[in-house]
């Protein structure tokens, strides 16, 4: 429904954004992650025509947005960054006038404020002007113009910002039901939201796409993705060390910290290692040994780690590790 | 021209049709939008207030309208050029700085609508206040019709021309807000872009080119000046020249905002 091919935006001498490409079928759930001023909101802005590219093409739902915008624009839902609304109309009247702008009239837009409301819990400040709103309510009233005439392609500037953890899993509970019929794309800098709601992620840095894929893929890449971490009572770490790297299988092993009487270590398998091989090696090693095993985890990988690998390459997931 | 080439025609015709209603319709959502949201403050009542009773204190205080001794509204539009200086710049200010301030711009400009139709939508739906304003000094004209027996086509030309000067100065008002999200700034603006306007082909101030600059820019600087075109319709005459300057002035401002929107758009 989305294509984006090799947008690039300039301000001034700036690039903003450098070379991006993408696309999102229906169906789809796609998370933009990255820092701030990382060219997240600048992207989104232009893909719902808002700022026009210096570069580059933008197809939505077949419609270039820059030659033909008003189609294009038809299809698209936009929730902007700090959820913007006329503060001095009422709820009940923004969302009136929003269904009208997108040519909704009589007993059809009627229905569509309606189905808008309800699915965003507005009843309670239906009749409330905007500015006396919490930031809650201001947030889920933006929402609701953006859902209002039930768009196949839903895009969202930080649609959790701001808001309290129960409407954070609201909101997220609402894009994962609704990204099963809509294309969405949302961006946010909040790593367990992608694990949430995304069906795939795009980390964008300083203005360029650094990783593109499955919250599982993007896992992978951390260093900690299929180390297996053991507590064992009974052996002190330095034992516990030496046994390890006498094992076939691991690459490298790590004393994550001594208690007395039990020791912590984490231990990394060669890269391409069968799924559960590493696990099952320790745990014979554990039975040779009769080591009293307290606890033996498959490490999955953490989003963060990745995040800050990838968006800050001068200081690699691997020192930090070794650094704690 | 083949069958083929008619069907072709006119199902474009059709489309330009739609598209031509659909552009009447969104301008019609967003000006009563803006028309709804002026009334829905305080801000419309004050300013209204706030026109009528320098209108009363301009025409019977200052102009002597009773003192005249003739029935006529002179009195009462000879002070709108000044009038409007301030008053309009403040109505329009707010137009698309306020857009800004709050981003809801960006809500606007990215629904299925063109720039235009938005610009056109908030420019008629502050005239349209603008308007009501003016119209809300009918008990002077009820005033004159008792007193005397007013020609009520020189009226009748005076509130043309009045409206067409605040609609002038509105457009003005209009392009400078999109320059800036600052209403102070703006309204700053508009005031000296207004005033400006105003003073064009005053003597004092084509003294002062003539001096050293040539005469067809002297002249040029001069028929800027929105006086000699109010004060004919004040005499009630609507001379087209007249027409064709207030609504190119319009026009002018509002392609302008256009581009001023899209360049601040552009980044």
């Amino acid at each position: 429904m989305i294509k984006v091919h090799n947008l690039v935006k300039a301000f001034g001498s700036k690039l903003a954004v450098n070379d991006v490409s993408f696309t999102v079928e229906r169906g789809e759930v796609l998370g933009f992650l990255g820092p701030n001023g990382a060219g997240k909101s600048t992207t989104m802005r232009m893909v719902t025509g808002f700022i026009p590219p210096t570069a580059g093409r933008i197809s939505v739902g077949g419609f270039d947005m820059v030659s033909d915008p008003i189609p294009a624009k038809r299809l698209i839902g936009y929730l902007p960054e700090n959820a913007p609304a006329y503060t001095d109309m009422t709820v009940y009247g923004f969302l009136n006038f929003t269904a009208e702008l997108r040519g909704l009239s009589g007993e059809s837009r009627k229905k569509a404020v309606h189905r808008a409301v309800e699915m965003c819990f507005l009843d309670s400040v239906l009749y409330q002007s905007v500015d006396t709103l919490s930031k809650g309510y201001r947030h889920r009233t933006c929402f609701a113009q953006s859902i209002i005439h039930d768009p196949d392609i839903l895009i969202m500037d930080e649609p959790t910002d701001g808001l309290d953890p129960n409407q954070k899993h609201e909101v997220r509970t609402l894009i994962r039901r609704m990204g099963e019929k809509k294309a969405i794309v949302f961006s946010t800098h909040i790593l367990e939201e992608v694990d949430a709601a995304c069906t795939r992620a795009i980390v964008i840095d300083r203005g360029k796409i650094v990783a593109n894929g499955t919250p599982r893929e993007l896992r992978q890449k951390s260093d900690l993705a299929g180390a297996v971490s053991l507590r064992v009572a009974g052996v002190t770490g330095a034992v516990l060390r030496e046994r390890l790297q006498q094992l076939p299988g691991v690459k490298r092993c790590a004393i994550v910290r001594e208690e007395p009487g039990a020791a912590w270590a984490r231990a990394y398998g060669a890269k391409g290692a069968r799924d559960n091989e590493l696990n099952q090696s320790l745990y014979e090693l554990a039975v040779r040994e009769q080591w009293k095993l307290i606890e033996l985890k498959a490490e999955e990988g953490r989003l963060d780690e990745v995040f800050r690998a990838i968006t800050l390459p001068d200081t690699p997931a691997t020192s930090k590790e070794q650094a704690q | 021209m083949s069958t083929d080439a008619i069907t072709a025609h006119s199902a474009a015709g059709l489309s330009d049709a739609r598209a031509h209603s659909s552009a009447v319709r969104h301008i019609t959502t967003i000006a009563k939008r803006e028309l709804t949201s002026y009334f829905a403050s305080p801000v419309a009542y004050v300013f209204i207030v706030f026109f009528l009773l320098l209108c009363g204190f301009f025409t019977f205080m200052v102009g002597r309208f009773f003192q005249r001794g003739e029935a006529s509204l002179i009195a009462f539009f000879i002070w709108h050029p000044w009038l409007y200086l301030f008053l309009v710049p403040a109505v329009g200010m707010r137009t698309w700085s306020e857009e800004r301030r709050l981003g809801t711009i960006e809500l606007l400009l990215t629904m299925p609508i063109t720039p235009w139709q938005a610009i056109v939508g908030k420019f008629v739906a502050s005239w349209l206040f603008l308007a009501i304003a003016l119209a809300l000094t009918f008990p002077l004209v009820l005033t004159v019709g008792y007193l005397g027996s007013p020609d009520y086509g020189v009226i009748f030309c005076g509130y043309l021309g009045s409206a067409l000067m605040a609609g002038a100065y509105l457009a003005i008002s209009c392009m400078t807000s999109a320059l800036t999200r600052n209403q102070v700034i703006s309204f700053i603006l508009s005031v000296v872009a207004c005033l400006f306007l105003i003073l064009a082909g005053w003597p004092p101030v084509t003294d002062m080119l003539v001096q050293w600059a040539p005469n067809w820019l002297v002249e040029g600087v001069a028929a800027f000046s929105v006086m000699p075109h109010f004060e004919s319709f004040q005499r009630g005459v609507i001379d087209s020249r007249d027409l064709v300057y207030f609504l190119s002035v319009i026009a002018f401002s509002l392609f302008t905002t256009g581009v001023i929107i899209r360049s601040h758009r552009a980044g």
